[in-house]
């Protein structure tokens, strides 16, 4: 568990961001301790995706840190690997599936360098892993939803990080590709990652993950999925009478 | 003019060199602009340059071509930050933020030539040469400046080449990669606005996007891999330049950046009609295909349904009891038996083994497909 000499893999004081005048994130305490494979839960609008973003740095908060390691983002930019929602990208982009996995590369190569052999090799490892090497020659605008997910989970996984941060990995995919994903995850936290998931099927939360954390603009609890999913914390942070039928 | 001047009248060939050069430098960024889909943006940029043109001819009191498209430049890239910030820090769409700058700054701009042209100096006269560009004053200083300017950018290519690609696919991606999105942002953004400025003069301020994203839209239709949409669209721009060049010198009054316009955008037209992947004609006669292809596959199905209900499945059956089924014509009966699916003797038809396998597997490979 946590100990008093290393730093938890990220932990947030105090954040607060808006867009415009409205408080997305309202004054978000967060330690995410090392190690977990935690669910970010919440309704639409919740902030779920802005708090992963501003984990990452991508937007500027209003006030407050966040700390991985103990030191900033902007120091430990290897150690963190990001999932975006598939729909973040124009698909249509005129590259391979092989070619957007080795985007994972670029970060540990720095400016100007490029990748070469042993970094090819690693692209196509995480595209084994994922299932999907028979792909790597595929123009990215003939994959299908799932195996885009795939592919950006690859991406992510060449980038050999301590933390993993995800959008919705399994959003628009099929019941075989959300299995192989959280297979991958699971292997993933074995070997002492941390993964950071926003999900939104509260029925899987205590199959897939251990670690959970609600979030409705300000944080709700966070903590152990024994411990804390439970009515009372659902009720919450979705606003409604809320019953879960997996605890049953 | 005949064709052998083309090679040894010294004016024409420097034309055709610089077009040609601009052509190439154009199409490589406005790809860029195109995968960013900022497509808009270089008109804005062209536009922006206009007033910039005029403030350096009042300044200086020249009409010496460098000053004049530094000011462009400045003015260009004042535009494009106003743009930027327009977006950045109000809630307006960028449609909304280019088409405002643009209008203001080419308002401007007129005003300013109108200004320009009622005073009294006799050297103000062909300035509005930058509102549709005159190729004929191509100068041999200018294509050297084209020239450098395009090599500079291609070597900037090539040293980001991955970062930049990073930044068109993902940008957020590339900056949790810890690269400097903003540095790559400025970088690309001041080389598309220097490609814009080295064009006024040939093409323009009002043509100028089309030569930034014609090329690069019609090389986006040829393939699928990012290193060669930039260099078909520098060959296609080049080549837009040179063809439109040539028609331009063989005719009297055709004002020579039109004519680069009008080429470039055939070369759209072409491409969109006629690219294997992309293209309307493939793909209507993919679909063509396809649709006749369905019909047999339904007709073998049905054949094989009523041929594995027998102990021998090449039994043969009437022609008589497909009828009821709609799917079938003579010519879909005769393609069948030139593929040895099935034989037909008089009114009857017997399935092969082939023919049977051949149905048997469709199923599982649907399935595959699906999957």
């Amino acid at each position: 568990m946590i100990t008093e000499h290393k730093p938890p893999a990220v932990q947030i004081d105090d954040l607060t961001v808006a867009y415009n005048y409205k408080p997305v994130l309202w004054d978000i305490d967060l330690v995410i301790p090392e190690g977990v494979l935690m669910a970010i839960v919440g309704p639409n609008g919740a902030g779920k995706s802005t708090l992963i973003k501003a984990i990452l740095g991508i937007i500027q908060p209003l006030a407050g840190s966040v700390q991985i390691f103990g030191k900033p983002y902007k120091k430990q930019v290897g150690k963190v690997a990001y999932v975006p929602q598939k729909g973040s990208v124009d698909w249509d982009f005129p590259t391979t599936a092989l070619d957007v996995v080795m985007m994972g590369t670029y970060g540990s190569l720095g400016w100007i360098k490029r990748p070469g052999q042993k970094e090819k090799k690693a692209s196509l490892e995480a595209l084994d892993k994922v299932g999907m090497l028979a792909f790597k020659n595929r123009q990215i605008s003939q994959l299908s939803g799932g195996q885009q997910q795939r592919i950006f989970l690859a991406r992510a996984l060449v980038q050999n990080a301590s933390i993993y941060l995800m959008d919705e990995p399994f959003q628009g995919v099929d019941a075989t590709t959300e299995k192989a994903i959280i297979n991958i995850l699971k292997e993933l936290r074995k070997e002492g990652k941390t993964l950071i998931v926003v999900h939104h099927d509260l029925q899987t939360v205590p199959e897939y993950f251990d670690w959970v954390t609600f979030l409705n603009v300000k944080g709700i609890a966070s903590g152990p999925v024994k411990d804390i999913f439970n009515d009372d914390n659902l009720t919450k942070t979705y606003g409604i009478n809320y019953k879960v039928a997996v605890n049953q | 003019m005949e064709l052998t001047d083309f090679f040894t009248d010294y004016t024409l060939r420097t034309i055709t060199l610089g077009t040609a050069i601009l052509g190439a430098i154009c199409g490589m960024l406005g790809s860029f602009a195109v995968l960013r889909k900022q497509s808009l943006l270089g008109d804005a940029i062209s536009h922006a340059a206009l007033p910039g043109i005029a403030l350096a001819f009042l300044i200086t009191g020249a009409k010496e071509t460098n000053m004049l498209l530094i000011g462009a430049l400045v003015s260009g890239l004042i535009g494009t930050f106003w743009i930027n910030g327009i977006v950045k820090r109000t809630r307006l769409k960028s449609d909304t933020a280019l088409g405002l700058i643009l209008s203001l700054f080419f308002g401007f701009g007129m005003l300013l030539l109108t200004f320009i042209q009622k005073m009294p100096n006799a050297n103000q006269a062909g300035l509005d040469k930058y509102l549709f560009g005159q190729a004929a004053t191509l100068m041999e200083k200018d294509v050297w400046l084209m020239a450098i300017v395009t090599g500079i950018s291609l070597l900037v290519l090539l040293l980001f080449w991955k970062e930049l690609k990073l930044l068109l696919f993902d940008a957020d991606y590339t900056k949790t990669l810890g690269f400097n999105v903003r540095f790559l942002d400025i970088l690309i953004t001041t080389f598309i606005v220097l490609a814009i400025v080295l064009g006024l003069q040939t093409v323009g301020v009002v043509l100028m996007s089309a030569m930034l994203l014609a090329p690069a839209a019609a090389a986006r239709q040829w393939t699928n891999s990012l290193g060669t949409m930039i260099i078909l669209a520098a060959i296609f721009g080049a080549f837009s330049g040179v063809f439109g060049t040539a028609i331009s010198a063989s005719q009297n009054n055709l004002s020579t950046g039109p004519v680069i316009v009008l080429v470039a955008s055939a070369l759209v037209i072409v491409s969109f009609i006629f690219s294997p992947k992309r293209g309307l004609l493939f793909r209507e006669i993919r679909f063509r295909k396809n649709r006749r292809e369905l019909h047999l596959k339904k007709t073998l199905t049905f054949m094989y349904h009523i041929a594995a209900n027998h102990e021998n499945i090449s039994h043969p059956h009437a022609i008589r009891i497909l009828n009821n089924f709609q799917g079938f014509t003579r010519k879909t009966l005769t393609t069948l038996e030139e593929q040895e699916f099935i034989q037909i003797e008089g009114n009857q038809w017997a399935m092969t083994k082939k023919g049977f396998n051949e149905a048997e597997t469709m199923f599982n490979q649907l399935g595959q497909e699906n999957d």
